[in-house]
């Protein structure tokens, strides 16, 4: 018998649901089948842990006197977009401080940037915000320096336009000598490591693969408290190849996410330097996802077994389109510590943590079960599988300069 | 008398080699193995503590550089801030000795103190910073 997401809030309000994690629910459906498991469960918690590069922060910080219409904006030296309004600003993740080496020094430490900004706010701790405006009739001030707390902020919202890859390449390097330095973190010269970045059986988008059920207004877990999704992530490209589970087999689903900070916990917000790359943030993301039929127990009983990553050269694939990938390999491999890549065991590494998604997908179980967190009908649902939607390269038109 | 730690490496080639218990007897030093690992890599690398007169454990070590060993002084030690550490995995196919794993069960990562050599290769390579370098 099929369920709906009103009667699941249902039972959450009455106290009677019941929720399993993403791992535990592997279990009920290989034990009982998917039909019972749908009869039963009602909700499965999924998370995922890891850098998340498009994602920065809103902030209003409130109008000085007298007023000013600040035009450019730095928090903590690191420069934050001021093209809107008098005293919005925008903070990317990955932007840097001013004065850091960056590369000129590679790889470079990139010690400090937007996305540790962004903890710093959520920790409480004082930022320091300077900022020039030109001056006009109606805001006449044209330097600030202070500091600022997020408790004195009007908003402080964290406005992620990609988060909650459904899937993402295995990163590895074929270049015979060198040791390279990348988003995906060092990856030793010839083959000598692999670095993936997903929670695989519990990662939120592998979970609901064909985005049944998370769509835009989906509450979800975000830094430690709710967050909302807004909308489909940017690049987000429903239509890749997929196995017979539906999974995709590469990078696919994204998410655009807003939540508070100022309920947000750094523990689930941690600004990240990437060596010779840059600063990012580390993001904690759970969505709980409604077991509406077998078809959703299904979804939600995936394993790392069964979804598998293509592995892609960083040192000339990815960034100069050269060649396909090198392969497939499944997330069991991958957390089992070695993939096997051109005839070679290749030792594997992480971006994602499981222990932290993991934990996630207990919290928000938590949430659930004591009533403090509801299921939500999606406002409209995320383009999918019969969209036509694809991820479009950039063509480059040639430009000729007027005389 | 004066003490020193120092990190020895061993190229490939020099594994068999008993260069370490040559050196002590030759520069009449007392030492003590801390750690010793073979990387995947193959190559040795061993932590040693010696003793003995300043200016022998000096001529020690050059005659061991010029024996094709890589010495370097180990004034420092690698450790982990457990608050800052996310359990990501990112360092672990950087640390040459293993003493940064990844349990297979749990997809923890352990740090055991005992195996780090402080090659420093995890600080940078670490997003959250969590591997510091302690005077
Ligand atoms: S890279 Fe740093 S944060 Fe990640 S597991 Fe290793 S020590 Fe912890
Ligand atoms: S310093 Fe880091 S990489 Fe080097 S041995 Fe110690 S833990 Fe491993």
């Amino acid at each position: 018998m099929a369920k709906t997401i009103r009667e699941i809030n249902e039972k959450i309000a009455a106290g009677d649901v019941v929720v399993v994690t993403a791992e535990e629910m592997i279990d009920i459906v290989e034990e009982e089948g998917a039909t019972k498991a749908a009869a039963h469960v009602d909700v499965v918690t999924t998370g995922t842990f890891g850098p998340m590069c498009s994602s920065g922060a809103l902030i209003n910080v409130g109008h000085a006197t007298p007023r000013m219409k600040i035009q450019k904006a730095w928090l903590n030296e690191v420069p934050a977009y001021a093209g809107l309004a008098a005293v919005d600003i925008y903070i990317g993740a990955t932007e840097m401080a001013e004065g850091d080496p960056l590369n000129r020094d590679y790889p470079g430490e990139f010690a400090y940037g937007g996305g540790h900004v962004i903890e710093e706010l959520i920790a409480g701790k004082d930022v320091r915000l300077r900022a020039v405006a030109y001056g006009t009739d109606c805001y006449p001030r044209q330097h600030l320096d202070t500091w600022i707390n997020i408790a004195d902020l009007n908003e402080c919202v964290l406005s992620n336009p990609r988060n909650a890859y459904q899937n993402y390449n295995v990163a590895v390097n074929l270049d015979p000598e060198r040791d390279i330095y990348t988003y995906m973190g060092v990856l030793k010269a010839d083959l000598g490591s692999a670095n993936y970045c997903s929670a695989g059986q519990l990662s939120p988008l592998l979970n609901d693969p064909t985005y049944r059920t998370i769509g835009i207004g989906t509450r979800i877990f975000l830094g430690g408290a709710a967050g909302y999704v807004f909308w489909q992530g940017t690049q987000h490209n429903p239509t890749v190849a997929r196995t017979d589970k539906q999974i995709p087999k590469a990078g696919a689903g994204t998410l655009s996410v807003v939540g508070d900070m100022k309920q947000m916990s750094s523990e689930w917000i941690v600004g990240v330097s990437m060596y010779g790359y840059g600063a990012s943030l580390q993001v904690g993301l759970g969505a709980a996802i409604p077991v509406l039929d077998e078809e959703m127990a299904r979804f939600t009983a995936i394993k790392d077994e069964e979804i598998v990553a293509p592995v892609v050269d960083y040192s000339r694939g990815y960034p100069y389109g050269e060649g396909g990938p090198l392969g497939h390999v499944s997330y069991r491999e991958l957390k089992n510590g070695k993939i096997a890549v051109q005839g070679k065991e290749v030792p594997t590494g992480s971006l994602s943590s499981y222990p932290k998604a993991k934990e996630i997908t207990e919290i928000l179980k938590d949430w659930i079960k004591t009533g403090h967190f509801l299921l939500s009908e999606p406002v409209q649902p995320l383009p999918s599988v019969d969209s036509g939607l694809t991820f479009k390269p950039l063509p480059e038109r040639e430009v000729e300069e007027e005389v | 008398m004066a003490t020193r730690r120092v990190v020895v490496h061993y190229p490939r080639h020099l594994i068999e080699a008993p260069l370490v218990s040559q050196m002590v007897r030759r520069y009449d030093l007392e030492f003590n193995i801390l750690r010793a690992t073979i990387t995947p890599r193959s190559e040795g690398v061993i932590v040693l503590g010696l003793e003995g007169e300043e200016g022998s454990i000096r001529d020690a070590l050059s005659w061991a550089g010029a024996q094709g060993l890589e010495v370097q002084p180990l004034e420092r030690d690698v450790v982990r801030d457990e608050k800052r550490c996310t359990q990501c995995g990112a360092c672990v196919t950087m640390c040459p000795t293993g003493a940064l794993s990844r349990d297979i069960g749990t997809q923890e990562v352990g740090f055991s103190a005992g195996d780090c050599v402080a090659c420093e290769l995890c600080v940078s390579a670490c997003p959250p910073r969590a591997m510091r370098v302690a005077l």
